[in-house]
């Protein structure tokens, strides 16, 4: 891409472009994300199985959840998107401040999203739904054995969603540090593509799971 | 055709400088990777045979006397768990594939080299975790885990060996991410993907099952940890969970897995093939069409491991005509091996006589895969010595033999010395009748109705058992053979020219050992692969 910036970018040794590493890096990223999108698409596959067998309580099950904190949630994960492209943006025009402004921003959408999830998983547990570890589980409704089910289900998927948060803010964070640092302003600007990606499959994966367990209430 | 100046000799090669222990743990040439992964899997395939062995001297005799059924239950475990994801899934892509992805594409590394040594490090964390479960008195699920006895009613360290297995799957999604990228992004100028030699194919295709199967495999085991471990029901019945759900993720796994097995295989079986025929492939393009073909119809035969578990008839009429498919491509390939055999000079090297047992035992192993394909044969067979004895005429006799004739293939390249010619004939010849005398009385059993997994048996079979103990002794001897004379040849085996076999391909243009960034220049393709007379 960036032309004019030759003498910080010498690709690393096993490369003989530039253009070949960045090839090759947006590539991988790329195939990770294909990697990703199968580990969620195993439970995602069982769930929906399950779900079509227990139809009713399934939906039944969904209207215990919180739909307005997930909605929030939703509509924050969706801004820090935002907040990430434009991140990329300023510093593919180099503007560091900007840069860091937008990443930090990122960073702490993302930090409130895991707070309120946080939040709701307490909410269900006082409400005596969170069936782990032998803990009580107190479902209203009919058929409290299959509901079980249900909220295991929520907590896997969204905990595996969170872990996948919680590893991007990191690398977010680092991101952020190197940013301020500024140094190679040309790799920087590869590296953020790279992560942007990351950042944006796991808003992806939100959608989905959003959709799934809170929105097909029946 | 293939150009590349061989320029002055560059001094030192990529085993010569830096011996020491810091320079072999926190290496990134791909080459240095694939000897620390050559090492530990070694150690895995000698801890997996003593299993088989112990399995072996208890079968000799038809009541249960040497091992409790409980131990005997943790020894086949233990066997499959670390035959098939610390040896096999490894094995050639991991080792040879590490060492000869690069090279044969004229790169200078994979594509991220850190990332490759990252996947040595996590493959070795697993394995550390299977160990402990050893260690902690042993698993008794058998190598699949099946759901509800590994969730709810094993009483043996299941959430340690799932977790190595849930590791080292992210060693191998690492390794297929790496050959995927290096095959598109690497490939030196004029080397066309229509250029491409079969073993770079192969080991492409396999990456792409690698990162495409491999996750599902790694939440399947995620789930089944969260059942066992936080009481995270999934496929608990009492909760409305579906313990035959466990069985659909794991064998859409670990289906494809066994590809991930076979066709690297295939791949050092063309180049062996072609070598020491003197014939180019016969049949290039329906090779790599039939590579493509066995990749894909792989992901869509998973439910014929469970014909017998209630699945609906048609799922079983479905799965068996798609298994019945997968076998076409397999053919073809078969035919072509044959086909530039004939009429061509066959030189039955070391390296040859190993690919040539691979021909033999794979097609046995697959022909009795059409076998268990049909559905009403299957409701027979199923869980009886017959399919152990098809999964190891084709894992064994086919993956474990191509390794090491891949092994011997490149070994002069990989150590820059030779080792005895007398010595890997027998080896082979031993493992060729070891192994048939071995598995050819399992396929007897299991049609005569011996199932697997039972320490003890009716007197009736008692011969037939002797039989392949006897055999599994001299298949022993042909996997400790190739251990002393090729660690011989280490120190004392004479020095390897750059070509020993007059064979076509990149790596054989570079040093014997290479340098550390394997060509002096990068060469430049200008003709298709294997232009043998
Ligand atoms: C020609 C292609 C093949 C066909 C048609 C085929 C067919 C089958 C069928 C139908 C079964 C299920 C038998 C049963 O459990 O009742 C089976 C089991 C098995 N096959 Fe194959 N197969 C083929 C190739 C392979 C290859 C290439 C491998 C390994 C590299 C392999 C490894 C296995 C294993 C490990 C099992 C048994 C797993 C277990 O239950 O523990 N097969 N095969
Ligand atoms: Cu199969």
């Amino acid at each position: 891409m960036s032309t004019t910036e030759t003498p910080e970018s010498a690709p690393a040794e096993q490369f003989n472009t530039m253009a070949q590493q960045r090839h090759a890096g947006l590539m991988g990223m790329w195939v990770f994300l294909i990697t990703e999108l199968l580990l969620f698409g195993g439970v995602f596959g069982a769930f929906i199985v399950l779900r079509v067998q227990h139809e009713n309580v399934f939906a039944e099950a969904a209207h215990h959840l919180d739909l307005v904190l997930g909605t929030i949630n939703t509509v924050l994960l969706l801004t820090s998107g935002l907040t990430m492209a434009l991140a990329e943006q300023a510093v593919s025009v180099r503007r560091r401040g900007l840069s860091l402004v937008f990443l930090l921003g990122t960073i702490l959408l993302g930090l409130v999203f895991l707070g309120i999830k946080a939040y709701e998983w307490h909410h269900e547990y006082t409400k005596q739904l969170l069936p782990v570890m032998d803990l009580p589980f107190n479902y209203p409704g009919e058929h409290p054995e299959v509901a079980e089910l249900f909220f295991n289900f929520y907590y896997a998927m969204t905990g595996m969603h969170a872990a996948h948060m919680l590893i991007g803010i990191v690398i977010l964070a680092v991101m952020a540090a190197l940013v301020a640092g500024w140094r190679a302003p040309a790799k920087l600007d590869r590296q953020i593509h790279i992560v942007g990606l990351y950042w944006a499959f796991v808003d992806v994966v939100w959608i989905f799971v959003f959709t799934v367990l809170y929105l097909l209430r029946g | 055709m293939i150009t590349a100046s061989h320029a002055e000799h560059a001094s030192g090669h990529y085993l010569s400088h830096d011996w020491t222990l810091r320079g072999w743990l926190l290496t990134v040439d791909h080459k240095r990777i694939a000897w620390l992964y050559a090492a530990s899997i070694t150690g895995f395939f000698f801890l997996g045979g003593l299993a088989a062995l112990l399995i072996r001297l208890e079968l000799i005799t038809a009541p249960g006397d040497l091992l409790s059924s409980e131990t005997y239950n943790k020894m086949f475990s233990l066997h499959g768990i670390v035959m098939v994801w610390f040896f096999l899934i490894p094995s050639i892509p991991a080792t040879l594939g590490n060492f000869l992805m690069p090279m044969m594409v004229g790169a200078k590394d994979m594509a991220f080299p850190k990332l490759n040594l990252l996947s040595w490090y996590i493959y070795t964390v697993g394995g550390i975790f299977t160990l402990a479960a050893v260690i902690a008195g042993g698993v008794d699920t058998g190598w699949t885990f099946y759901t509800p006895f590994s969730s709810l009613f094993s009483n043996s360290a299941v959430i340690a060996a799932a977790t190595g297995v849930f590791v080292v799957g992210f060693s191998s999604i690492l390794t297929g991410l790496n050959f995927i990228v290096t095959t598109h992004t690497m490939r030196a100028p004029g080397l066309t993907w229509k250029r491409l030699p079969l073993f770079v194919w192969a080991n492409y295709a396999t990456g792409l099952i690698m990162v495409l199967a491999t996750p599902v495999l790694t939440v399947t085991l995620l789930l089944l940890g969260l059942e066992r471990g936080l009481g995270i029901g999934i496929f608990d019945p009492a909760l409305g969970g579906d313990p035959l759900l466990f069985q659909h993720l794991f064998w859409f796994y670990s289906h494809p897995a066994v590809y991930i097995m076979i066709l690297p295989a295939m791949g050092v079986v063309s180049e062996i093939i072609a070598c020491f025929s003197r014939n180019p492939v016969f049949g290039y393009k329906g090779m790599v069409i039939s590579i493509a073909a066995i990749a894909l119809f792989g992901f869509v035969v998973w439910g014929h491991h469970m014909f017998v578990s209630g699945q609906s008839l048609y799922a079983g009429i479905l799965f068996s005509f798609f298994t019945f498919l997968v076998a076409v491509p397999s053919a073809v390939k078969t035919l072509n091996w044959t086909a530039t055999l004939f009429r061509g000079h066959i030189w039955f090297s070391a390296p040859m006589i190993y690919a040539l047992s691979f021909l033999g035992l794979f097609t046995i192993g697959g022909l009795t895969g059409v076998f268990l394909a049909a559905l009403a044969l299957d409701v027979h067979l199923h869980d009886t010595y017959f399919v152990t004895a098809h999964f190891h005429y084709i894992m064994v006799g086919g993956a474990v033999t191509a390794y090491l004739g891949g092994l011997h293939f490149w070994w002069p390249k990989m150590t820059g010395r030779m080792y005895s010619e007398l010595w890997s004939k027998v080896a082979a010849l031993a493992l060729f009748i070891g192994f048939n005398l071995t598995f050819y009385p399992q396929f007897l059993l299991g049609y005569s109705g011996m199932p697997r997994r039972y320490h003890d048996y009716p007197e009736a079979f008692e011969f037939l058992h002797i039989l392949s103990s006897l055999g599994s002794g001299v298949l022993a001897i042909g996997y400790l053979l190739p251990l002393v004379y090729l660690g011989w040849s280490l120190w004392r085996g004479p020095r390897a020219p750059a070509n020993p076999w007059d064979a076509y391909g990149l790596e054989w243009l570079a040093d014997s050992p290479p340098i550390k960034h394997n060509f002096t220049e990068t060469p430049k393709v200008t003709g298709g692969p294997y232009v043998y007379d």
